[in-house]
């Protein structure tokens, strides 16, 4: 995917235009955001879960090339193949090789935003493969062209009516007078074009929300069950993961597992947890004849070592986004790449450079909602700051923006100049704002003046105030203690 | 200074540089509270601002000399007193990280950040008061500024004074706790976000129909108040500290003034 992070101003512009859009997300502080609070409400001990959650991934990071280890000879005991791939070219090229040596036609998909990281889909279709996404907002962006806008809603930048639209262009082949009004009546419409494309699939591709270094099992959380298709009807199941998603044990992974579905919708626990360990045995009923993990690092072992540690820490839950005030104001398509929202901003660069990305890190009024719904407890404003100080010491902030701090710098650095301007400046503006209170246009404000007025000075500064009060004061003391 | 002050803890007015040039009422309205409180004021002349601008733009170098201006200029002070939550949240909370690996200035911001406060937590919190003499007729609504109630834990301490004062109705408006827009340089780096979020705020504001709206952050007011403007609707915006205080002469925030 090639990103456009650094095109968020006009990304988001573009956004705030679109009344569907804005329609879609006004949905969001009745929904996501209300659904984690009650789940939230429910459970006394959420907080203390988080500490919890946030010490068992922290324990990860301190130890992963162990568990990593032990991941790996696990799946290899239960029958798998682990390939490990550095780069995301590494990855889909290990794909490809394991569908092909398979002879592999279509492929069926659960939702993975690291596939959409890598880029897997064009990859696998520009050889030759049909790749069809299983998830119904995933199926729903494939047949729109388009990419996900949120890490766990894949589609919530749309509303029902276009999907009805892209439903009657796309099934051609269902009768026309067809009711398709209801939520339900095209969940059951893609689900009777998905089961013949579960049916006919030679290769699932999920991703997986913990990889479990105890058992070598993957787990997937999902709503719909599709990826429980997806990976147990077709002769090959592969998983792709980033090396960040092994923790432990079985009794960690439950705990996470209580924190992400609360913070991510709400539910106690999402409707279909599922793990896989290895191939089908002997005595299964069902499974895939073989079973491939593809452990994926692009970046993060180098992230690992650095003081962006703490991003990894992440569990994919989306309340980061949900809970922002810009994600709810433009949406994840203005964030230009795949990680959307705070967790975006605050691992983007890391992933795709700070002056691709840096604009992202910038997006943030730094209100701290974030920080204060992630269950992982990452820091996200303060690794955002810390972006934008390396794109300041790169030389990346805008020259505009460099000039404007140094002048300012240099009069807040010497306090009387400060405070002789200051006073200069108000006086002006008061004069030039008359009895009105404010300005509605102003040279240099006219982004703020576009939309609001800017409410003028009283036309003294305090300090100015203060020592006039002082003299008085001062003189009030003289004439009565001189007699 | 007189010798009888000498009994009373000093307390630094750090006055914010949006205070000091576009509301200085605001000053005067905290240091009368901060007296009341049973403090001395005083008011160092070699404060300028808190280099947020800086530090949020990744100006570090800049941000740490103004930080180490900042924490000299306060030298002797008891406490100092921010009458801003995010100003508040500077000096306390990003100093000290602002002059990690140099360990005497990290010392000092430390023992600095130890003594600072935000305006109204410090009266309840720090000084222990229960209620202000102010009298105020009318309706109002609380807008929680971001970093005075996520990094600094301002949420009660102002509905507390405000329910002291005589005539006043407090009245919750939805969504109190989400940013307004402001954020310093994002409403000028990202003016069009930055005006969709205040919008949704004054949506919020007007459904509670108040007669003012009250916060404790200048930056915040004047996002709000210039929407609210904008948008022609007749609710009054002031800072929660010239309601505590009773200091009500000069207008409120982006309304008409009486002598041009």
């Amino acid at each position: 995917m090639q990103p456009t992070s650094h095109d968020f101003k006009s990304n988001a512009r573009t956004a705030l235009a679109d009344h569907q859009l804005q329609q879609a997300l006004s949905g969001l502080p009745t929904g996501l955001v209300a659904q984690r609070a009650a789940a939230r409400d429910r459970l006394p001990e959420f907080e203390a879960l988080r500490d919890y959650g946030r010490d068992i991934r922290n324990h990860c990071l301190d130890h992963l090339d162990l568990y990593l280890e032990r991941y790996e000879a696990q799946v290899t005991a239960a029958g798998g193949h682990v390939h490990w791939a550095e780069t995301a070219e590494d990855a889909c090229t290990a794909i490809l090789k394991i569908c092909e040596s398979a002879g592999a036609k279509m492929v069926t998909k659960g939702k993975s935003m690291v596939s959409e990281e890598i880029g897997l889909n064009a990859h696998l279709q520009a050889a030759g493969l049909e790749v069809v996404e299983t998830d119904l907002g995933e199926y729903i962006l494939q047949i729109r062209d388009e990419t996900p806008s949120h890490i766990i809603a894949p589609a919530i930048h749309l509303v029902q009516d276009q999907v009805e639209n892209d439903f009657r262009r796309q099934h051609q082949q269902l009768p026309k007078d067809r009711r398709l009004e209801e939520p339900a009546e095209l969940v059951d419409e893609a689900r009777q074009i998905l089961r013949q494309k579960f049916l006919s699939a030679d290769v699932g591709i999920t991703g997986a929300n913990f990889l479990i270094a105890e058992t070598g099992s993957s787990i997937i959380v999902t709503n719909e069950g599709n990826g429980d298709l997806t990976q147990s009807l077709p002769k090959l199941h592969i998983v792709i993961a980033a090396i960040d998603k092994v923790v432990p044990t079985l009794n960690d992974a439950s705990a996470l597992l209580r924190l992400l579905a609360r913070s991510a919708t709400g539910q106690e626990f999402t409707s279909y947890t599922t793990f896989s360990t290895g191939p089908r045995r002997a005595d299964d009923p069902d499974g895939p004849e073989a079973y491939h993990v593809i452990l994926l690092d692009n970046g993060r072992s180098e992230l690992l070592g650095s003081e962006f540690r703490e991003v990894l820490r992440c569990i994919r839950c989306g309340a980061c986004m949900n809970h922002c005030p810009v994600y709810n104001a433009v949406g994840g398509h203005a964030y230009g790449w795949v990680y959307p929202g705070p967790i975006g901003a605050a691992l983007n660069p890391a992933l795709i450079g700070v002056k691709e990305a840096g604009a992202l890190a910038n997006a943030s009024t730094f209100c701290g909602r974030c920080e204060s719904v992630c269950p992982m407890r990452i820091p996200l404003p303060k690794l955002m700051r810390r972006w934008r100080e390396i794109e300041f010491e790169n030389g990346d902030t805008p020259l505009l923006t460099r000039w404007a701090l140094r002048g300012w710098a240099s009069v807040a650095l010497w306090p009387s100049a400060y405070h002789r301007l200051s006073s200069l400046m108000v006086r002006a503006l008061r004069l030039g704002a008359g009895k009105r209170g404010a300005f509605t246009w102003l040279p240099l404000a006219s982004g703020w003046t576009a939309g609001r007025d800017l409410p003028a000075p009283q036309g003294r500064t305090f300090q100015q105030l203060w020592a006039e009060r002082q003299k008085a004061a001062t003189k009030k003391t003289d004439a009565t203690e001189t007699p | 200074m007189t010798a009888k002050s000498n009994k009373r803890p000093r307390a630094g007015l750090f006055v914010t540089c949006l205070v000091d040039l576009f509301r200085p009422s605001v000053g005067i309205a905290s240091a009368r509270l901060i007296e009341a409180a049973g403090c001395e004021v005083v008011v160092p002349r070699n404060q300028t601002c808190c280099g947020q601008p800086a530090y949020n733009s990744g100006d570090k170098k800049n941000a740490k000399a103004i930080a180490q201006q900042t924490v000299k200029a306060f030298k002797g002070c008891d406490y100092i007193v921010v009458p801003s939550g995010s100003c508040a949240g500077m000096l306390k909370t990003h100093y000290p990280r602002l002059m990690q690996g140099d360990p005497n200035a990290e010392k000092e911001a430390i023992e600095f950040s130890a003594r600072v406060h935000e305006l109204v937590s410090f009266l309840v919190d720090v000084r222990g008061l229960k209620q202000v003499s102010g009298h105020f007729e009318g309706t109002v609504t609380y807008h929680d500024s971001c970093s005075g109630l996520r990094e600094l834990g301002v949420k009660s301490q102002p509905r507390e004074l405000l329910t002291s004062v005589k005539g006043l109705s407090l009245k919750e408006m939805s969504d109190c706790e989400i940013c307004c827009g402001f954020g310093g340089a994002f409403s000028v780096k990202f003016p069009d976000i930055s005006n969709a979020m205040v919008e949704k705020k004054t949506a919020n504001i007007a459904a509670a129909e108040p007669d003012v709206l009250l916060a404790g952050d200048l930056g915040c007011l004047m996002n709000m108040a210039g929407k609210l403007r904008r948008q022609g609707r007749a609710i009054a915006c002031r800072h929660v500290a010239e309601v505590l205080a009773g200091e009500l002469d000069e207008a409120p925030i982006a309304a008409p003034v009486e002598n041009g």
